[in-house]
């Protein structure tokens, strides 16, 4: 560790690659979206959970990575294997991806669902201290893993391709390919349907209701434990759709451990936009990849986790509360 | 206050009579006649791994000398989180990445395989300790002043960041590693290293060691002020705050001390492997950590090791089960909070205000036994009196 300078002194190549930085800058700022736009989408399930429970649902990166394997097994018992990408009629193309986002959507969702009923609602009863939610949430999300271990193993899921990456236009010096317009539309649509839902129909007035105070809003009429499991199921539905993408940018993406770095990165998105925000997680989602993206340039791919998380330090040092502040609770028309 | 003894009887049969009364008859004898008692105890422990007892051996799968030693330097963990978990109260899941400090600093001033200049490896783990230290101060400093939460997070993070710059870092070797890491002075009568890799007895006997005197360190900082204000921060931080206790100062205290505690069980680590690469600080190692902790029931320091011996030795021993144990330690860590969320020797929120004997000469029997946990946040949901109107 303390000759760690030295030896980077050493390396022929510069540490700092500004050459690279500035020939990419456009790549990786289309590449940042469309990954960002996936950890928006994580980054709302950790969002609403915090902004209702003030739990820290460490167990939502097991969620997210049940439905990255729906939708494996959505492709596969669709008859398709992994190896090359077949030639698809674009029809077909669209109705497999629904399917898929509808199969991982559910199982997300339904994962979620259970999460809630059977771990953290009997501690809720029990009024259990803070300490004992997040452990459960540890030891939750140790078990669903786990799951996945024992019966698919530790190697990830091989490949199926479905869309045949292509380019369709340029900014810049980079091309945008299809892949990535489509994972940056659906999320912005995703999102604003959930933003929408939360801010403008009679659930989400519940769920904002609970958000800013548990107690009166029970006292309104607010079936508060209701409202936590619809909390829950969005969260799970989000997750399960931004898992179609993730499998979709990264096919060999269905491992036992894989949602792990990547919900790490969703709560740190979370927090950059200001946790309990929903458009906080949709800036801070799309911020992080930018800024991930653009630091793997400067520094070298092996030190593209370290930069999201130095981010996530950076944030809580500077400005906890994030660039958009917490406000999940505070009452919009 | 001769007149209180009067309601005392009256209400004592309705309390739990029997584990209470061990625990009541320990803490009424005097500090020598403990220590007469545990002497023998000790004894036992240290000789352990000669006995080899038939039905605790671990021996046709695996050393059994080397099996305890892990058990050992899984004691020595728990007790190290402890302080930060149990006493502090302040979640941290990335003590894996103090122990790869540890572990990397020992291997780095020993190994003949790194460029920095060579130190004896004894002087390598009061090093391992300070450099710890120092990473205890960086990670704390930022994040402790934030919500509890947000420290879990953090240190997840962190442990993970170790483990990146493990395999990144050219100095660091990642998985080639760095052989022949120093161990202890001392020749057998053969002459070979008394502190060898293949025999974990020597090693075992210096971890026992070192866990004593851990021990008795961290009893003392229990009883002194520092720990007085670690459970006032534990159970209440805000009216610790109030109180007048630098709740900032003393939860970096804490973090620091864990983190110390860390670094000299991966220097051991380190030094009985003789070999250390990046494969063996992954997160899960740090829940398993954290799951002894909580097992055996966070801030009672004869738990946690009770639940460091469960997570270390059962998949040693049942070698069939080690591969579902991260399962079963999982499913054990949900269950458990559920129904005993203080673990299986919950802590005892001791009125250490007046000191063990001042207390005892007052209320003139055993220390009382509190319904609160170690784990109480102060304000449970239960006065909130939710899903009550159903």
């Amino acid at each position: 560790m303390i000759s760690s300078a030295q030896y980077l002194a050493q390396d022929s190549e510069p540490w700092i690659n500004t050459d690279t930085f500035i020939n990419l800058f456009w790549a990786n700022t289309i590449g940042g979206l469309e990954y960002g736009s996936i950890y928006a989408l994580v980054a709302l399930g950790y969002t609403l959970v915090y902004g209702v429970l003030k739990l820290l649902n460490f167990a939502h990166s097991e969620v997210f990575i049940y439905g990255a394997y729906a939708t494996w097994f959505t492709f596969f018992l669709l008859g398709f294997r992994p190896g090359p990408t077949p030639e698809l009629p674009v029809g077909e193309l669209i109705a497999y991806l629904v399917l898929a986002v509808i199969v991982a959507m559910l199982v997300s969702g339904t994962t979620a669902l259970v999460l809630e009923r059977v771990a953290y609602r009997p501690l809720r009863n029990r009024g259990a201290p803070r300490l004992a939610f997040l452990i459960t949430a540890i030891g939750a999300s140790l078990i669903l893993q786990q799951i996945l271990f024992l019966w698919r193993g530790s190697n990830p899921e091989q490949a199926i391709r479905l869309l045949r990456p292509e380019t369709l236009f340029n900014v810049g010096s980079a091309s945008v390919q299809n892949l990535t317009v489509i994972i940056v539309v659906a999320s912005v649509l995703m999102w604003i349907v959930a933003d929408t839902f939360v801010n403008r129909t009679r659930f989400g007035r519940g769920i904002r209701a609970v958000a800013q105070d548990p107690d009166t809003a029970m006292l309104m009429g607010v079936n508060k434990e209701r409202i936590i499991m619809l909390t829950f199921v969005v969260g799970g539905l989000l997750a399960g759709a931004a898992a179609v993408f993730y499998m979709m940018k990264i096919p060999q993406g269905a491992q036992y451990n894989g949602g792990f770095l990547l919900g790490l990165k969703a709560f740190a998105a979370a927090v950059l936009g200001g946790i309990g925000n929903l458009r906080g997680a949709l800036l801070g989602g799309l911020l992080l990849g930018i800024i991930e993206n653009h630091g793997q340039a400067l520094f070298g791919g092996e030190w593209r986790d370290v930069v999201a998380f130095v981010v996530l330090v950076l944030v809580l040092m500077f400005r906890p509360t994030g660039i958009l502040g917490e406000s999940l609770g505070k009452a919009r028309v | 206050m001769t007149t209180t003894k009067t309601p005392a009887p009256a209400k004592a049969p309705a309390e739990p009579p029997r584990r209470r009364s061990i625990s009541e008859w320990w803490n009424n004898l005097s500090r020598f006649q403990q220590w007469i008692i545990l002497l023998p105890l000790v004894a036992l422990i240290f000789a352990l791994p000669w006995l080899n007892p038939p039905l605790i051996t671990t021996e046709p799968g695996y050393d059994f000398s080397i099996a305890m030693f892990d058990v050992a330097r899984y004691c020595l963990i728990a007790i190290g989180l402890n302080v930060v978990v149990g006493q502090a109260g302040l979640l941290d899941l990335g003590y894996v990445g103090f122990f790869a400090i540890g572990a990397y600093v020992a291997a780095l001033f020993t190994s003949p395989d790194s460029t920095l200049w060579k130190i004896p490896y004894l002087a390598a783990i009061p090093l391992a300790m300070a450099i710890t230290m120092v990473f205890g101060v960086i990670l704390g400093s930022p994040t402790l002043r934030l919500r509890g939460d947000y420290l879990a997070i953090v240190t997840l993070g962190f442990g993970e960041m170790v483990r990146l710059f493990a395999d990144n870092v050219d100095a660091l070797r990642g998985n080639r590693g760095f052989s022949n890491i120093g161990a202890p002075p001392g020749t057998r009568e053969n002459g070979e290293p008394l502190f060898a890799n293949f025999d974990g007895k020597p090693w075992y006997v210096l971890c026992v060691a070192v866990i004593i005197v851990i021990l008795i360190l961290a009893g003392n900082l229990e009883r002194s002020r520092v720990g007085r204000a670690w459970v006032a921060i534990r159970d209440d931080e805000d009216a610790a705050e109030l109180m007048g206790v630098p709740t900032f100062r003393f939860k970096i205290w804490a973090f620091v001390i864990g983190a110390a505690i860390g670094g000299l069980s991966g220097a051991l680590y380190a030094g009985q492997q003789g070999f250390m690469n990046n494969q063996r600080f992954d997160v899960l190692t740090s829940v398993l950590f954290l799951a002894a902790v909580i097992l055996g029931g966070s801030g009672n320091k004869v738990g946690v090791m009770l639940g460091a011996f469960v997570v270390a030795y059962v998949p040693l021993r049942f070698l069939s089960i080690a591969e579902w144990k991260f399962m079963i330690f999982g499913v054990a860590l949900t269950i458990l909070m559920i129904f005993r969320p203080q673990g299986l020797l919950g802590a005892r929120q001791r009125l250490l205000t007046y000191g063990r004997q001042a207390y005892q000469r007052l209320v003139g029997r055993g220390e009382v036994v509190s319904s609160d946990t170690a784990m109480a946040g102060g304000k449970s949901l239960m006065n909130g009196g939710n899903g009550a109107p159903k």
